[in-house]
């Protein structure tokens, strides 16, 4: 299978190509242009009113924007775990690096019911915040708190190996030449992270906007306050509008490929500011 | 094809395969409170079954919200009867995969719902806020906890009942009706996806001073619970909900079951299955079963989905649709 014309280290481009284009096929796109296909049954006037409810308008805003402030959050706390897990030893090192993957192996459903427990005003945390007025459980804020819980390994995970191979000599050097700590933070450690770090942050995003399981017993799913928009799809076919759902399943992947490009974008810029 | 692959896409959790089914094995595909009340009668049945005809039979149960299992079977889980909440979604069922003919709820007696039941509250140990009726939950400062409407088909039975009341009224009209459901909505903190959630939010997390429930829900609350913190308060007028059922004419020719399928929905109106449905806290249509559980269910004013409303699709059409008086309660600065 060696190209003819041009010569690869590599055996297999062509095989290993042709894999990854029908595997990726199967696995993501005959699923996602079933749902491009299945909100084509709606005409265009149709589909525009469903995206565009007031209902469901909020739900975009809500799902979108605090997933994006969950992925920043998990961003600044993630490298700071990261950090801490690579450069410094110390003892139940192993235990806490095990916690951080914790989230992916919980039933999503189970971490919404803890977290919702804890919260909620009778609950350990949400007791004492309600003693300040606070309230977590079931209002936008207790959205935040599930995505940030489910995010957060997704920064860890990307962050931790990079940070790894970054020889300290790096941050030694910059000392030696006269650099603060600030200084070699800010124009060494983080332009070499940049890339991994948007990695996590994309990876927590895309997750954060998708999830329903943790938040719908945090969120209280009140209209137009606290209902995130894969609860409005759900709406939808307990209507049996299975149409409807798709129209506004598809609005979401466009958002979200939209942004996650976007992301990719920065990345591309991020790697070539390195070099 | 396009619709499994769609449902992977968008539920993605379905795995839920009708395997291999035996002769005698049947599905019944029914919703969340159920569970333990087809327990002991698909045991029961079993036994009968044996003894009538010699043949062994399994029953096969799966549960879970009602519009998520009517959808189950549309989208081909081969269930042989279906048990489910509300007569719109065995409708659905009939309308989007045609499994057995439109006029189903006329195959079995009294609204093909041998088991009944109705919406009532329950509330905290002595009733701390003094709830008595509906036009108590509207007052100010009342946290009523209830479902969402549109993804809860129990929900449904609550904003129903809630809406027949205020119709009920001397002075009661459509406008008064919407006005007073507007204002129980208002006092509502938290909308559950499903009325277990609502239970949990009310008894877990000591939300709210008043939960609507179905009956036998109520009743499963306080037992489990302990009378000693909550209680059920019984309205002057409720809604009679009748959770029907059917034979799934296609999938039972299919396995070969009809018959036996048949004779299982009608155990349900046997003596015996009566005694079963009133043991888990549904009300006996049976005149006699209802009579030995008459001390547990109090008298009640019940009106009819269909007097009042014109019946499920009409109501879920005016209500629960989009645009629906549901929705118009929750439009922006709609309050």
């Amino acid at each position: 299978m060696t190209s003819s014309r041009r010569f690869h280290v590599l055996p297999g481009f062509g095989l290993s190509l042709g894999f990854t284009l029908a595997y990726l096929s199967l696995i993501v796109l005959i699923p996602l242009s079933a749902v491009f296909l299945k909100s084509a049954t709606l005409t265009a006037t149709q589909f525009i009113e469903v995206i565009t409810a007031p209902r469901v308008v909020a739900s975009f805003k809500l799902s979108f924007g605090a997933s994006l402030a969950a992925a920043a959050i998990n961003a600044v706390f993630g490298l700071m775990l990261a950090w801490c897990l690579v450069r410094y030893r110390f003892p139940g090192k192993r235990l806490i690096d095990a916690l951080v993957d914790l989230p992916f192996a919980l039933p999503t459903a189970v971490a919404g019911i803890a977290l919702t427990a804890l919260y909620a005003p009778n609950g350990w945390i949400g007791a004492r915040l309600a003693e300040y007025g606070i309230k977590v459980a079931f209002t936008p804020t207790g959205i935040l708190i599930a995505l940030i819980f489910i995010g957060l390994p997704f920064i860890v995970r990307t962050v931790q190996p990079i940070l790894d191979d970054l020889e300290p000599e790096l941050e030694e050097a910059a000392a030696s030449l006269g650099a603060h700590r600030w200084q070699t933070v800010r124009q060494v450690v983080l332009p070499l992270l940049a890339p991994a770090l948007l990695t996590g942050f994309a990876l927590a995003f895309a997750r954060a906007v998708g999830e329903y399981g943790s938040v719908i017993f945090i969120a209280g799913n009140m209209p137009l306050v606290s209902e995130i928009a894969p609860l409005m799809i759900v709406t939808r076919l307990e209507q049996y509008d299975y149409a409807g759902a798709t129209a506004i399943a598809a609005a979401m992947l466009v958002i979200s490929f939209l942004l996650l490009l976007a992301i990719n974008v920065l990345q591309g810029w991020s790697k070539k500011g390195k070099r | 094809m396009s619709r499994s692959t769609l449902f992977a896409a968008l539920a993605a959790s379905h795995f839920l395969a009708a395997g291999a089914l035996a002769d005698t094995t049947l599905l019944n595909v029914s919703y969340d409170p159920t569970r333990e009340l087809y327990q002991e009668f698909n045991a029961a049945f079993a036994k009968h079954w044996k003894a009538k005809t010699g043949e062994t039979v399994t029953v096969r149960q799966s549960h879970g919200g009602a519009g998520k299992q009517a959808r189950a079977v549309i989208d081909g889980l081969e269930a042989d009867v279906v048990t489910l909440a509300l007569a719109y979604d065995i409708d659905a069922i009939a309308e989007k995969a045609k499994l057995f003919p439109a006029d189903w709820q006329k195959r079995l007696p009294h609204n093909a719902s041998p088991y009944t039941s109705t919406i009532v509250f329950l509330v905290r140990k002595g009733n701390p806020k003094n709830i008595k009726d509906w036009n108590d939950l509207v007052k100010p400062g009342i946290g009523v906890i209830t479902p969402n409407p549109k993804t809860s088909g129990g929900a449904r039975w609550n904003y129903l009942a809630a809406w027949a009341y205020a119709l009920k009224q001397p002075g009661g009209s459509d406008a008064t009706a919407k006005d007073f459901v507007a204002r129980l909505f208002a006092n509502v903190p938290v909308l559950d996806s499903g009325a277990r959630g609502s239970t949990t939010t009310f008894v877990e997390r000591g939300i709210g001073d008043v939960l609507l429930a179905w009956e036998n829900e109520a009743y499963l609350a306080v037992k489990e619970l302990g009378p000693d913190k909550v209680e059920i308060v019984v309205p002057s007028l409720s809604i009679l909900a009748e959770p029907p059922v059917t034979l799934v004419d296609k999938n039972a020719d299919k396995h070969g079951t009809r018959k036996v399928a048949e004779a299982y929905l009608n155990h349900l109106y046997s003596e015996e299955g009566q005694d079963i449905a009133g043991k888990h806290y549904y009300r006996p249509i049976d005149k006699k079963v209802a009579a030995k559980y008459a001390k547990t269910f109090a008298p009640v004013k019940l009106i009819t989905i269909d007097e009042v409303f014109g019946g499920w699709q009409k109501a879920q059409q005016a209500h629960f649709a989009d645009g629906g008086s549901f929705d118009q309660i929750y439009k922006p600065g709609g309050k």
